[in-house]
């Protein structure tokens, strides 16, 4: 049994943002009976990602969300697009992880917006972001906008979560990419080894 | 001396008071730190030990100079820092002046190294602060060297070789301050302190226990794997912040502003969780002693404990009446940490104590005596 988190950026409610990470979530039940789903709102947090900025460790509830981000067997990730890119709210909450939280974790991103226009956020704010994070994207990426939610555009959205949602589960499926957090202090760096013996 | 030593450290920050705006003078801010260092004295601490910075708002930047001369006017108190710059010090500087330093004060001194220094910092003394680790490891390799060989020829990455050189003053009584190693997220700093047998001191006031606790234990299994002792025996030292007030109503109204307005964690978390996260007690003494000991559970007995009192923009008032506080709980700390401590666990390292194992050391024979007669 694998287990996804769920995290939508989105700072009202209801918000469109969170309804795209409930279709995601639908769709990866529906294609495997293999996995558990929970979904975290960033909102409700807000205060305690603040304040995990300015002291640099986070609240219980806060610590308890990042624990299951971090143990989670992969990842959905949904922001509203401000501005050209993910909300500042989103971007805290990433930099209050450690350095190493998502490596090699599978992620399926997916981003709202006004319009059409910001489709494009997410290939060029969110990819790079995770990228860095070196976790392993799935292919397809969900941009949804108004016209996705009205009848015209609503059977590309569906088949375009069914897509990206199918990558994700056959990712799980698999055997990931076998990497992971390193707990381990790294006995043998070159610091390390100076640090052991003055003459090395 | 007992077994544990307790002691105030300073950061020597000049901060606002948030309650009225006044800012003390950098004259008042040093003069002051005197007189907190001579108050700890009075109340029956162990320990003072200043910060080094060289940049505003701090201004401690001659740690040695001001320890000299509270050592002229003291009798007992160990003077040290919290922390000397083994990055951007000269290890040569650093070995002359400690060493000026323990003759001057009898012994009554050691020293904390740290690295304790932001990224414009190093270039103002001609390094790169992202060489913060191999700065360290490097200049304590020879900082070791200097005070515990007479003739040291040298030659390494960040500083001018040195040939044949002799770091003067010899230590007092043959035998070098000892050293502690501040850190909370270096390990490698944690394998240095590990390979000599030296103390390593975790601040404890920032996060919460467990990020201290993997550092702190990781020293511990270092230390008895280079042979020193065992796990719990290796020599720790802790940090602490405190405000008490007899009604714990009153501490917590009384330094609530002080808290809110922190430069640290101001305008983050509110007093309360920021309390029950991490060991910052703010109520009663009772309630501050039990937080206290508590230290011992989570990181093992340890041999030095040290509170931050004079900061948050705390006036010189507030900072004399919160040791008063602290002096009246102090037997009683003392008391319950050394009814939990085993007899397996090492006093606090002293000057006295020091020459007394080195003198014992050399009076063994290095081979038990032949039966051969």
């Amino acid at each position: 049994m694998s287990h996804v988190v769920a995290i939508s950026g989105g700072l009202s409610d209801p918000s469109s943002t969170r309804m795209l990470a409930d279709r995601l979530v639908e769709s990866i039940g529906r294609q495997s009976g293999d996995v558990t789903v929970e979904t975290v709102s960033l909102r409700e947090l807000a205060h305690d990602i603040t304040d995990a900025m300015l002291t640099g460790f986070a609240p219980p509830r806060l610590q308890a969300v990042i624990d299951h981000v971090v143990a989670a067997d992969a990842l959905v990730v949904v922001v509203p697009i401000f501005k050209a890119s993910y909300p500042g709210l989103f971007k805290s909450f990433i930099d209050v992880l450690d350095a190493d939280a998502l490596t090699g974790k599978p992620v399926l991103l997916a981003a709202s917006g006004g319009t059409a226009r910001h489709s494009l956020a997410i290939d060029h704010t969110l990819r790079p972001l995770f990228a860095y994070l070196q976790a392993l994207v799935v292919p397809t990426g969900v941009f949804a906008s108004s016209y996705d939610w009205g009848t015209e555009g609503s059977g590309a959205l569906g088949a375009r979560v069914d897509r990206a949602a199918g990558e994700l589960v056959s990712l799980l499926k698999g055997a990931g990419t076998g990497r992971g957090r390193d707990e381990e202090f790294d006995l043998f760096s070159e610091t390390f080894l100076k640090a052991s013996d003055p003459d090395a | 001396m007992t077994s544990m030593q307790f002691g105030l450290f300073t950061v020597g920050d000049v901060t606002p008071d948030p309650t009225n705006g006044t800012t003390p003078t950098e004259h008042e801010r040093i003069k002051n730190t005197i007189t907190i260092a001579k108050k700890a004295e009075e109340i029956g601490l162990d320990v003072f030990a200043t910060g080094e910075h060289h940049n505003p708002p701090f201004v401690p930047s001659s740690p040695t100079t001001t320890l000299a001369y509270i050592a002229a006017q003291t009798e007992k108190l160990i003077l040290s820092t919290s922390t000397t710059l083994i990055t951007t010090n000269d290890p040569v500087k650093i070995a002359e002046d400690y060493a000026t330093l323990q003759h001057l004060s009898d012994g009554r001194m050691d020293l904390m190294l740290g690295r304790g220094n932001t990224a414009p910092v190093y270039p103002w003394f001609g390094y790169d602060g992202a060489k913060a680790v191999e700065l360290t490891v490097e200049h304590y390799h020879l900082l070791r060297r200097l005070w515990d060989e007479d003739v040291v020829t040298w030659e390494g990455k960040f500083r001018t070789p040195l040939q044949g050189f002799t770091a003067t003053p010899r230590p007092l009584d043959g035998v070098a301050p000892f050293v502690w190693h501040a850190n909370i997220r270096t390990p490698e700093v944690a394998e240095l302190a590990a390979y000599y047998g030296d103390g390593f001191f975790a601040n404890n006031i920032f996060w919460p226990k467990e990020h201290y606790i993997r550092l702190i234990n990781f020293y511990r299994q270092r230390y008895a794997h280079y042979g020193h002792g065992t796990e719990e025996q290796a020599i720790v030292g802790l940090g602490g912040q405190f405000y008490i007030r007899k009604n714990s109503q009153d501490a917590v109204r009384e330094f609530r502003p002080y808290f809110d307005n922190a430069p640290v964690y101001g305008h983050g978390p509110s007093l309360e969780s920021f309390s029950t996260q991490t060991p910052l007690t703010v109520g009663s003494p009772q309630h501050f002693v039990e937080k206290t000991l508590a230290f011992a559970d989570y990181f093992g007995d340890y041999q030095r404990q040290l509170f931050l009192v004079d900061h948050a923009g705390l006036p010189l008032k507030l900072v004399l009446e919160q040791l008063d506080e602290l002096g009246e709980v102090l037997p009683t700390l003392r008391a319950e940490f050394d009814a939990r401590r085993p007899a397996t666990v090492p006093d606090a390292p002293t000057h006295a104590a020091r020459v007394a194992a080195k003198v014992a050391a050399a009076s063994t024979p290095a081979e038990p005596v032949g039966v051969d007669a």
